[in-house]
């Protein structure tokens, strides 16, 4: 069954001191099965975060709607995790602190939080630190700090925005594998937007290329490497010709992207 | 010199003592020197002996503490409102549009200027001073709170609604704890803006403070007392400051690392 349907969602930003509109996304059709890994992968400017974000309820489709176990979704909520590009922990918080606000909200006892933050801490390799502020963090430990923060809150659905775009290529790595480690463990379904075609690869039982701007589902590639995955896989034949494979989707988009500039 | 490159904090302390030591020196040079009238300036021997008649004879600590309870009072009296409101009004659009343009409006009416109609209303005494405190802080702080509230980062509450906080959340758990740290800088700017108003407050009708110590004086020449007050204000200031300071970094320790 379905997870997530996207029925025709087109988004157009309106114009600007005489401008003409942005058609940020075209009228767009995707469903997720549940406990699906899908990335979806395109050109900067593609309108992805804008996809994403219409998911998360931050911001409202054009035309068309979004169903999550078949209901219409209307606004943010907790039932769909997000983590970003840039780095929103809340700096006043401590790393156990963020990771359990969404439970906090939802008026969790203290000790349960507590007992959930410490699982979390764990999973994502951060127990030492449970007590530091996000400053005192490198870039990699406060992006699985924020994956931690989202997943402890138990979401339906968990998107995540490029959430390694900023990171270096060792720790974007490292990153992928843990990411894939607890995908792999607790089977949620995860939406991944990222423009990197290794990544996109790695993570994902099916990429959604998306077409430059304005943006539109290009095309859908389902990945039939085996997991657990290692990232040896990287190396194999398999990955190679799918490597090849959305290399040259891609590149089309981005050399479209660059001429409309 | 480099643009920007930090210095050790001996030298800091050294460099920003040595200032004080040259304008003392220069001070000394042009009365002691005999290049001012005595009449105009008192020399800095003059000054201390002043004071100390001042604090000894004429009871003057009663003053200082007089203005020092009229300041937090009127200040503590304004920020206990102001907060709230600046709160709401950055959190809120339609309390903001409701509110800021008179806000806007109240706040560049000098607090001085109240003074003859506070006098008319409330008479001389205490109550007149606060008003004038309050009246010269409380606009000023809701709008600036009101701002700090208001640019709160976007992503820092995205990230909150999509962890299922709703409205009272976003307000209690991200707008204030975000400008939090902002808010107590206000206050600190805004305190020390309240000194000007009270000294203002006090060389009009009043019979205590330091305000009204240093109009008294000008009726005798006084100019050392003039100047010891004035100096006292000014510890009084560096004081509370460095306060507000260190109260800043233990409150909000997450904002300075
Ligand atoms: N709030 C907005 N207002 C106007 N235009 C926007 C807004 N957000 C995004 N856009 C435009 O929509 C297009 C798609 O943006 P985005 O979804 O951020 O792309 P991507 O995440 O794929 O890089 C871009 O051209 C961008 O300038
Ligand atoms: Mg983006």
């Amino acid at each position: 069954m379905s997870k997530l349907v996207i029925d025709n969602v087109s988004r157009i930003f309106p114009a600007v001191r005489g401008g003409t509109p942005t058609r940020a996304l075209e009228p767009t059709n995707l469903s997720v099965a549940d406990n699906d890994f899908v990335t979806i992968l395109g050109p900067s400017g593609c309108g992805k975060s804008t996809l994403l974000r219409m998911i998360a309820g931050l911001d409202r489709p054009t035309t068309g709607r979004i169903m999550l176990d078949g209901k219409a979704i209307t606004g943010p909520g907790a039932d769909r995790g997000m983590v970003f590009q840039s780095y929103t922990l809340f700096p006043w918080l401590t790393v156990s602190e963020n990771i359990s606000f969404g439970l906090r909200e939802r008026g969790i006892s203290q000790r349960e939080r507590n007992d959930i933050a410490r699982q979390w801490l764990e999973k994502v390799g951060l127990t030492s630190f449970a007590n530091h502020f996000p400053k005192q963090l490198s870039g990699g430990m406060q992006q699985r700090t924020a994956i931690a923060r989202a997943l402890a809150n138990d979401p339906k659905i968990l998107l995540l925005d490029e959430p390694f775009g900023a990171l270096d290529n060792q720790t974007r790595a490292l990153m992928q594998e843990l990411l894939l480690g607890i995908w792999e463990r607790e089977r949620k379904t995860v939406i991944f937007v990222t423009h990197d075609i290794e990544e996109a690869i790695f993570l994902a039982s099916r990429v959604v290329v998306m077409s430059a701007r304005p943006g539109r589902i290009k095309a859908d590639i389902p990945v039939d490497l085996p997991h657990p995955r290692h990232y040896t896989i990287k190396t194999s034949p398999a990955f190679s010709d799918l490597k090849a494979r959305l290399t040259e989707e891609i590149r089309v988009e981005a050399v479209l992207a660059a001429e409309a500039h | 010199m480099k643009p920007l490159a930090p210095i050790s904090s001996t030298a800091r302390v050294v460099l920003g003592i040595s200032f004080f030591v040259l304008f003392v020196a220069a001070w000394s040079y042009a009365t002691f020197g005999g290049f001012v009238s005595k009449t105009f300036l008192a020399n800095p021997w003059i000054m201390l002996q002043d004071g100390w008649f001042l604090l000894v004879k004429q009871g003057f600590l009663h003053d200082i503490g007089m203005t020092i309870w009229r300041v937090l009072g009127g200040f503590v009296l304004a920020a206990l409102l102001a907060v709230p409101i600046g709160i709401l009004m950055g959190a809120y659009k339609p309390i903001e549009a409701f509110l800021e343009p008179f806000v806007s409006f109240a706040r560049y009416l000098p607090a001085s200027a109240f003074i003859p109609l506070l006098i008319l209303w409330a008479g001389i005494g205490e109550l007149q001073k606060l008003l004038v405190i309050f009246i010269g802080s409380v606009f000023q702080l809701i709008l600036m709170v009101a701002v700090s509230v208001g640019s709160v980062r976007r992503d820092l509450v995205e990230a909150s609604l999509t962890l299922g906080a709703r409205d009272a959340g976003v307000l209690k758990r991200v707008l204030i704890p975000s400008s939090a740290p902002e808010i107590a800088e206000i206050l600190r700017l805004v305190l020390g803006w309240a000194w000007t108003y009270v000294i203002v407050a006090e060389l009009i009708g009043s019979s205590s403070g330091i305000g009204h110590m240093i109009i008294d004086s000008q009726a005798l020449l006084a100019t050392g007392q003039i100047i010891f007050g004035i100096i006292v204000i000014g510890i009084i200031g560096l004081i509370s400051d460095y306060a507000f300071k260190a109260a800043n970094r233990r409150l909000f320790p997450w904002s300075i690392i």
